[in-house]
């Protein structure tokens, strides 16, 4: 965003303070993440500045078994069987979906996505209502259900998008090729749309992964997440070994956050050469 | 498209495990739940895990912060999501009532008569004597509080002060500080006025009020300087100074507590958990316990190992001598009959 | 490639080739259904229901006539002006005796408990002896508990005779329902839950007004930037956005603390004297709801800007409109879509925070998803928290259209 060379002396001071501006939103964005990180390496219990030193302890206590390595063993087993089911169902109903046209199918998508507008706390307390009667509540089976709702929306509007830009005469000309539909669907559309399945079940398993409302509401301790665990830590034990929680949390997000830029990155490059 | 294929496949096998191991793990270890913070370290230290390891099973923990409502959900619903918990007097005898928690048969824990009298019930066994009192960080506060009345005296003392998120002992100090004597407490707040004035009361701190639910916040505060002074456990206080903070305890007027174990009748380890009883019984054990983190010992039998220097920092002697005991019978009915609309009243007034 | 075989009329083929392609419309049709049927009952099983649990909880009132059921038919014909006759309270003492037996009455004492302190003790304490008491009742129970002979208690239970209350709905805007079906304003000290929607509207609208002054610069900038640098800078806006929100949370009640960064900062650069009050306020609140929230009004501000060709502005420029008088009017209209749909998710969003006041705020900074949370776990009263998540809920449903409108169903960008 250069400025014109015939731009007056004030211009010149706005543009700048404009940048300046820019900057600190910027830090400000990224500054409290970025500062805790190295607390999680201080060799004291004090979560400030200047360290008096360095050491690994912090991560050699959440590396022990109880209570944070069993949180984590939850937080995947939960995420991950999330992920599977929200994939699947938000996949197929995502092709369903684009394929027809029906009157009530804004009625269908806002019921679809309605889970992401409505607050967590309620969806929370609906399932705290409903699930205990149902044998669910303190299971992670309930918590995989309660889950799964929070993250099919996600699989569906990520699906919906890229089976938007997916042309369907594909699928047509292997049919009339004799494929049968479930054939053509595996062997055309899925390879097809795979980024946007991919984005849509790391969006899933980020959802499962992060959530902590609905653990608060119907997690017993055996399927305390990582997240629960380190909710009654922020209350209980402010020391750095939640920092170092926090750090490995952070770490693995921006993972899963690269690997979906990545995936977008590629199908943006494909499409323009294919254009 | 190979690549996407294998992480397809990759993501399907993940999945499938992750379900699997769901489905496998569906059984609930036996759990435990205590208060949290370093009490409750303590606790798994001297009695959790010794015990999860002679039994050889896994033990879970939970935090409980008081109240009812997460026992009342159990009883709505037939759920056990814990074995055994640590509770107040006034939930412990209201458990017992409805029958939410077991009818103790003592022959499966130990001698009773080794107890002292408060910390034996139907239903529970005692587990420690704590007391709720006045603490301050003398690095911060600008004066120090030479009595219960100054805790809310914001001209005398200025600053935030840590309060526990819970009328039940808050609304006792706010009437002691008012002027009312330790035993007629309950006979005022038993008619509108006199609860009215103990809102009143709290009424004048309560821009400066930082509420705390978990005991390990007040220390934390303390510490960090958030506060320049709290109501906060005498166990958590004691154990900040054992890490060199040098905070202040104001014995005047504490509010004395002995909690209980209570263990859940239809949980699914209701034998577990006598066997836990038992092994906590044992006054070496409690001893080391009491020892490591200063609360006082109900085990007549466990106070012969507890060290000189901690027997002089416990709730007891001269400390309590003008405490309020929660397990007095007038404290209890009160709550009994009041604790709901009470509690109404305090989330609407908290939340103001 | 050979000529299929047709068929031998011309005229019946291209009836049969019509009605194939019906019916193979018909099962495109079938299949696009089964496909979205799973999720759809999976939605309704274990979203949808659970929200009408909700609004079910927020009216429901069993326990007075299921578990008191001869004194609630009983006192139908009541006046409510006198102490009830011995056929009423004959019919107290025998539910009173059953429900003690099998356990009943604790759970309705409880529940009447929360409209009449007291109720609780005076109806256990009647139930455990009701078993030996004789004929007349009135005079026994009265001789057990004199309260039987005060109208409150008597007008209490007829006001729970049925099985559905708009009790806790009423409650929940300061209202407050008579046992004779007349409305009420709250007495003063339970007037705080319209204070405290207001409160939630009024953080929500603080929280999307900083997200808008901060974001749409920013917004700007990267929609005009070179795009190797852009491509940079969304990076930096998808960061926070990516990381957890509790972990977000987490990181400002570190940095905000007394003792913290930004205080030691502050207290360092020689700024202040005394550490600030950061955290534990309204202050911290702000600070870290529209740091969490700001990612959700760049990223739409960017892509409907990303749109505008910078041709407008010079255009403008050279037609000698002064650049604040360009913007004014050539470019700010057009982000106005973006700008809408910004705020109204901001909005939206802010107004179900539960988890970043519950940690960063005081007791004055919380919201309505605090006391739904406060009321369903902490004072296990579940009428109320049903009525209050349908407030909130009602809020919302406001709100969504005026969003769907901006930013059209599937308008949520997702970095």
């Amino acid at each position: 965003m250069a400025l014109p060379p015939h731009a007056s002396t004030g211009q010149r001071i706005w543009h700048r303070c404009f940048q300046a501006i820019c900057a600190l939103v910027f830090v400000f964005l990224l500054l409290p993440i970025v500062v805790v990180i190295p607390i999680s390496v201080s060799s004291s219990s004090l979560l400030n500045y200047p360290l008096p030193g360095v050491s690994l302890k912090w991560f050699e206590v959440i590396f022990q078994p109880y209570p944070w390595m069993l949180a984590l063993q939850n937080s995947v087993v939960i995420a991950c069987a999330t992920t599977v089911l929200a994939t699947v169902l938000g996949t197929l109903a995502a092709y369903g979906l684009t394929s027809i046209e029906f009157r009530f199918k804004p009625l269908v998508m806002a019921l679809l996505i309605s889970p992401m507008m409505v607050p967590l706390v309620i969806t929370a307390l609906a399932a705290y209502f409903l699930f205990a009667r149902m044998g669910l509540a303190g299971t992670f089976t309930g918590m995989i259900l309660a889950h799964t709702v929070l993250a099919v929306p996600f699989v569906v509007i990520t699906v919906t998008a890229t089976l938007q830009g997916f042309d369907r005469n594909m699928v047509r000309a292997a049919q009339s090729l004799g494929a049968p539909p479930l054939r053509a669907f595996f062997k055309v559309t899925l390879p097809l749309i795979m980024p946007g399945v991919i984005s849509g079940a790391i969006f899933a398993f980020v959802t499962s992964f992060d959530e902590v409302v609905v653990a608060l509401f119907i997690a017993s301790p055996a399927q305390f997440t990582l997240p629960r665990q380190l909710f009654s830590g922020l209350r209980d034990n402010l020391d750095p070994s939640i920092v170092a929680i926090a750090t490995l949390l952070i770490v693995i997000s921006v993972s899963l956050m690269a690997v979906v830029e990545l995936l977008r990155w590629r199908s943006e490059k494909l499409a323009r050469t294919e254009a | 498209m190979t690549m996407s294929k294998t992480t397809l496949r990759l993501a399907v096998a993940a999945g499938l495990a992750g379900l699997m191991a769901a489905g496998a793990v569906q059984a609930r270890d036996f759990t435990i739940s205590s208060w949290g913070g370093g009490y409750q370290d303590s606790q798994r230290k001297h009695f959790f895990k010794p015990f999860g390891d002679s039994k050889g099973i896994k033990v879970l923990e939970d935090t409980y912060l008081g109240g009812w409502a997460q026992f009342k959900a159990m009883q709505e619903t037939g759920n056990r999501p814990w074995d055994v918990v640590q509770v107040e007097n006034s939930e412990l005898i209201r458990g017992c009532e409805e029958g939410l928690f077991v009818k103790l048969d003592w022959s499966r824990i130990g001698p009773k008569s080794s107890y002292i009298e408060p910390a034996v019930s139907e239903c529970g066994l005692g587990v420690v004597v704590v007391s709720q009192l006045v603490a301050w960080n003398p690095k911060n506060a600008k004066a120090q509080p030479n009595g219960i009345a100054d805790f809310f005296d914001l001209a005398k003392i200025p600053g935030k002060r840590g309060v526990r998120s819970d009328p039940k002992g808050t609304l006792e100090f706010a009437l002691m500080a008012d002027g009312v004597d330790v035993k007629d407490v309950y006979k005022v707040m038993n008619t509108k006025a006199g609860l009215d004035r103990a809102f009143a009361k709290l009424d004048t701190i309560k821009s400066q009020i930082q509420w705390w639910e978990a005991g390990a916040q007040a220390p934390e505060w303390l510490v960090s300087g958030d506060v320049v002074m709290s109501t906060a456990y005498n166990g958590r206080i004691a154990k900040a100074n054992k890490d060199g903070h040098g905070l202040k305890m104001m014995w005047q007027n504490n509010i004395l507590y002995v909690d209980k174990w209570v263990i859940f009748k239809g949980s699914e380890h209701v034998d577990t958990g006598y066997e836990f009883l038992k092994y906590f019984s044992d006054p070496k054990r409690e001893a080391a316990f009491t020892n490591d983190y200063t609360y006082g010992q109900p085990n007549r039998e466990a106070v012969k190992y507890i060290t000189p220097e901690v027997m002089a920092a416990l709730p007891a002697g001269d400390h309590i001598k003008d405490a309020l005991d929660t397990g007095r019978e007038d404290s209890v009915e009160f709550w009994l009959d009041n604790s709901d609309e009470i509690f109404e009243r305090w989330t609407a007034w908290k939340a103001k | 490639m050979t000529i299929a075989p047709v068929a031998d009329d011309a005229l019946t083929g291209t009836t049969t080739l019509r009605l194939r392609l019906r019916r193979s419309e018909r099962r495109r049709r079938l299949r696009a259904y089964a496909l979205m049927a799973p999720l759809v009952l999976f939605l309704v099983a274990f979203f949808a229901v659970p929200i009408g649990s909700v609004l079910y909880f927020s009216v429901a009132n069993p326990e007075v006539v299921t578990m008191l059921p001869r004194v609630t038919a009983a006192l139908r014909d009541w006046d409510g002006e006198t102490i009830p006759d011995e056929a009423v309270f004959a019919a107290l003492i025998e539910d009173a005796r059953v429900g003690y037996a099998d356990r009943t009455l604790p759970k309705v004492s409880l529940r009447l408990n929360y409209e009449v302190s007291g109720f609780r003790s005076l109806l256990m304490r009647t139930g455990r002896k009701a078993k030996r008491m004789k004929p007349p009742y009135k005079e026994a129970a009265l001789a057990r508990d004199e309260r039987w002979g005060e109208l409150i208690y008597w007008r209490t239970l007829k006001g729970n005779g049925a099985p559905v209350t708009a009790h806790y709905l009423l409650q929940a805007v300061d209202l407050d329902l008579q046992w004779d079906g007349s409305v009420q304003r709250a007495r003063p000290e339970q007037r705080i839950y319209i204070q405290n929607l207001l409160r939630t509207l009024w953080i929500a609208f603080v929280v999307t007004l900083a997200c808008f002054l901060l974001g749409y610069p920013v917004a700007y900038m990267i929609a005009n930037a070179p795009p190797r640098l852009a491509k940079v800078l969304i990076l930096m806006v998808l960061l926070p956005f990516w990381t957890s929100l509790l972990v977000r949370t987490a990181a400002w009640v570190i940095v905000l603390q007394k003792a913290g960064i930004v205080n030691d900062a502050l207290i360092g650069l020689g700024l202040v004297e005394e550490p600030l009050a950061l955290i534990f306020n309204r202050t911290g609140v702000y600070i870290s709801m529209t740091h969490i929230l700001l990612p959700f009004m760049i990223l739409p501000l960017y892509s409907v800007m990303k749109g505008i060709p910078p041709e407008h502005m010079r255009a403008a420029a050279s037609l000698g409109a002064a650049p604040a008088r360009a913007f004014l009017r050539v470019y700010f209209p057009q982000t106005l879509p973006g700008l809408a749909a910004g705020c109204l998710l901001v909005y939206v969003i802010a107004l179900g925070f539960y988890i970043t006041p519950a940690l960063i705020g005081g007791g004055s900074d919380q919201m309505l998803a605090y006391l739904i949370a406060e009321f369903a776990t902490n004072t296990a009263n579940w009428g109320l928290a049903g009525a209050l998540a349908i407030v909130l809920l009602a809020c919302i449903a406001v709100l969504y259209p005026l969003y769907h409108r901006f930013a059209g169903a599937g308008g949520m960008k997702l970095g």
